[in-house]
């Protein structure tokens, strides 16, 4: 299994490879190309602005301009969401490379989260526009903490991925049954509804069992609370599971590797 | 010092079909998750597999379809792991098992060149000093950037076999790809492996084509039903194989004779009513070609008066479709065709002899009857017929149990699968037993000649004109 681990190293290349025809590959053909990476988060935040402004406002004061606020979590669930719905099909849908080639399966759900990954650093960039446009500055000590939370989401997002491609070649059903507990799961994270929120916090035992909780909380308080991130020993003990999840996810894979070329 | 070492190879794939409604759902509801993920069927598809390639040395693998040849090739690969035995390759392995796997049709042959070459094994560095190489070879410069998608099917498999081929492997697997592409590209993909074979690279080889191993290889395997028959020099495997093709073609003709005589004997006995109209419309017909009762029902009787010469309607003949009617007052009991060495067979080269050997029985003795057989090739064409009175035999006693042969000296037909009639009949075509194309064999021939008829021929030159020694 480390061997394996070791071998996806050299395909890093291949990886970066696969990656931008992946993006190149998805616009191609249409008249405003790339701009849809923009345009997409872009309307979205019009939508939520205006829904939690004028229909729904909400009047928590610690999570002003309020579409700011959900935009930080929205982000990261798109990537994350895309990402495990994307990979979860990918061994099936790239079957006749896994039969065919000599080619190290992993690669392709990990293609999935590093493109949804690229999608999500182009959507921060509307993020950052609005950030300037409501002058609302993020504290540069909270910011030291972005990368942070970006890496343990990617580790966490590619332990889950893998896992999942892996079982989607067996039980064809998890893809529709992801669709519906991702769902769910929206929901259950503090995203369009603040972490701080009373009627949140009586049952905040209830969320802290959400490891998506956490990075969402992360990413808001990076953006919207002074001083050192709170939720930083959160995020990090996150990590650490993230790591050990990562490790089983592949440990899995690999121990199904076999039958992939004989299942898809 | 060995390229390729298989060593007690077995390959079992595993089957799952109790699986079919087994979602992840229903299989946690009934708990037998666990037992559904274990395989309930194997199918073998090699079996105890050990052949060893030697380095620089060209090794061709032949069998029928389903015999495990490309399992054998992508064990070769590492595609897929053996169950158990040892698989050991030396050297960077290409594989050209599937051409152009993994193209994205949306985006620029270039970019498809690089992530193909890159998935291949190669660095980018090396796709981009191969580049124009694998462009000119693949015969698309002028299209490299436009969308793979837009490529015809031909240009996609010469891309796919470029990229493989300049991956510069020190192992080159090849699974029946040459048969993509033009003559022309055919003979580029040719030279590239003789290439190969003068750099001392190793190539293993899985093809139909039987010449292209005896042409091309240093060794040959065959494999059959995931056994390894027979290893070595190509010329004798090729040979064990294509005996065994025969063996097994024959196996197969005399199981579509036995049929056919079968079905016949049962229509004849199910269905009497449509019997009879069929030999009402047949008993004026005689075997072969005499033609001279093929006159109206009127003048049948009148007519005894034989038209040796009177036209063959093939056309009518061919229509015939394979059946049995008659009185069966006289009954043919037993067809059988016999090689030259009086063996039973339904395999014959061209040139051979073959005895039709058939027998009877008369439930009373009679003095009319004619014996005749009809030769037709698979399209219906009648080849050759002819019956004991268009050869001026008059009959005179026939009773109880008796057999008779109709023996060719030398079958000058050309390859092909065909059938013969055989019939006993009045002297006026009224129908004893008729046994129409009910009976099949093969004529094989290593010359590929066409037609029908093989005359007995030879090629000779005056000075000025030469060939090559063969």
């Amino acid at each position: 299994m480390f061997s394996n681990l070791k071998n996806l190293l050299r395909y890093r290349g291949l990886i970066q490879s696969l990656v931008a025809r992946e993006l190149k590959a998805r616009y191609r053909g249409s008249v405003l190309g790339f701009f849809w990476s923009f345009i997409n988060p872009l309307l979205l935040l019009s939508i939520y602005t205006f829904v939690f402004t004028v229909i729904l406002p909400n009047q928590n004061k610690d999570a002003q301009p309020y579409a700011l606020f959900m935009f930080c979590g929205i982000l990261p669930w798109n990537w994350f969401a895309s990402s495990l719905l994307e990979a979860s099909t990918a061994l099936v849908a790239g079957g006749n490379l896994i039969k065919k080639v000599l080619f190290p399966a992993e690669i392709l759900p990990l293609v999935n989260v590093f493109a949804n990954m690229v999608h999500f650093f182009l959507g921060l960039t509307i993020l950052g526009a609005f950030v300037v446009g409501y002058r609302h500055w993020p504290d540069p000590a909270g910011l030291v903490w972005f990368p942070v939370a970006v890496l343990v989401q990617l580790v966490f997002t590619m332990a889950l991925a893998l896992f999942f491609a892996a079982l989607t070649v067996h039980f064809r059903d998890v893809r529709d049954l992801l669709a519906n507990v991702l769902m769910f799961w929206f929901f259950a994270t503090p995203i369009i509804y603040p972490w701080l929120d009373p009627n949140v916090v009586r049952f905040k035992s209830l969320f802290n069992l959400n490891p998506f909780t956490h990075l969402v909380v992360s990413y808001q308080e990076i953006l919207f609370f002074k001083g050192p991130v709170g939720h930083a020993k959160w995020l990090l003990a996150l990590g650490a599971i993230s790591i050990v999840m990562f490790l089983g996810a592949y440990w899995f894979f690999d121990r199904l590797r076999d039958s992939f070329a004989e299942a898809v | 010092m060995h390229a390729i070492e298989l060593d007690n190879v077995s390959k079992i794939y595993r089957r799952y079909s109790g699986r079919q409604f087994s979602t992840l759902k229903s299989a946690l509801l009934q708990r037998s998750l666990m037992q559904n993920l274990r395989p309930n069927e194997m199918f073998p598809a090699l079996t105890d597999v050990s052949f060893t390639v030697p380095k620089g040395a060209t090794y061709g693998v032949i069998g029928k379809n389903g015999s495990g040849k490309s399992t054998a090739l992508k064990l070769v690969a590492g595609i897929t792991k053996p169950t158990t035995g040892t698989v050991r390759v030396d050297g960077r392995v290409s594989a050209l098992i599937e051409l152009g796997a993994g193209f994205h049709p949306e985006i620029s042959g270039r970019e498809n060149v690089f992530i193909n070459g890159i998935m291949l094994g190669l660095t980018k560095r090396e796709v981009q000093e191969r580049f124009d190489e694998i462009v000119d070879f693949a015969e698309l410069r002028e299209f490299i950037d436009a969308p793979v998608k837009t490529y015809s099917s031909g240009m996609y498999m010469r891309l796919g076999f470029a990229v493989a081929i300049h991956v510069d492997p020190d192992v080159l697997l090849v699974d029946e790809v040459l048969a993509v592409g033009d003559e022309g590209f055919t003979h580029k993909c040719l030279d590239k492996f003789s290439e190969f074979r003068r750099r001392g690279r190793t190539i293993l080889l899985v093809t139909h084509s039987l010449s292209l191993v005896e042409r091309f290889c240093d060794d040959a395997l065959w494999l059959d039903n995931g056994h390894a028959m027979t290893h070595g020099d190509p010329r004798r495997v090729v040979d064990a194989y294509l005996t065994n093709v025969e063996h097994s073609e024959a196996a197969l003709l005399a199981a579509t004779t036995a049929r056919a005589v079968e079905g016949a004997k049962k229509k004849g006995r199910d269905g009497p009513e449509g019997q009879e109209g069929k030999d009402a419309r047949q008993e004026r017909r005689g075997t072969g070609q005499d033609g001279r009762d093929r006159r109206d029902g009127q003048d049948r009787r009148a007519s005894q008066e034989p038209k040796r010469d009177g036209p063959a309607p093939v056309a009518d003949m061919s229509q015939s479709v394979e059946g049995r009617w008659g009185s069966r007052e006289v009954e043919i009991v037993d067809v059988s065709f016999v090689d030259r060495d009086g063996q039973p067979s339904f395999v014959f080269h061209s040139g051979d002899p073959l005895t039709v050997r058939v027998k009877v029985r008369a439930v009373q003795p009679t003095n009319d009857f004619v014996f005749g057989v009809g030769l037709f090739n698979a399209e219906g064409v009648c080849c050759y017929g002819t019956n004991t009175f268009l050869e001026d035999m008059t009959p005179e006693r026939l009773d109880g149990d008796a057999e008779y042969t109709f023996a060719i000296d030398s079958l000058d037909l050309v390859e092909g699968t065909y059938k013969m009639d055989v019939a006993v009949h009045k002297l006026d075509g009224y129908p004893y037993d008729y046994h129409r194309l009910l009976y099949t064999f093969r004529v094989k021939s290593r010359t590929r000649d066409v037609g029908i008829y093989r005359p007995r021929h030879s090629w000779n030159f005056s000075r000025g004109i030469r060939f090559k020694q063969q």
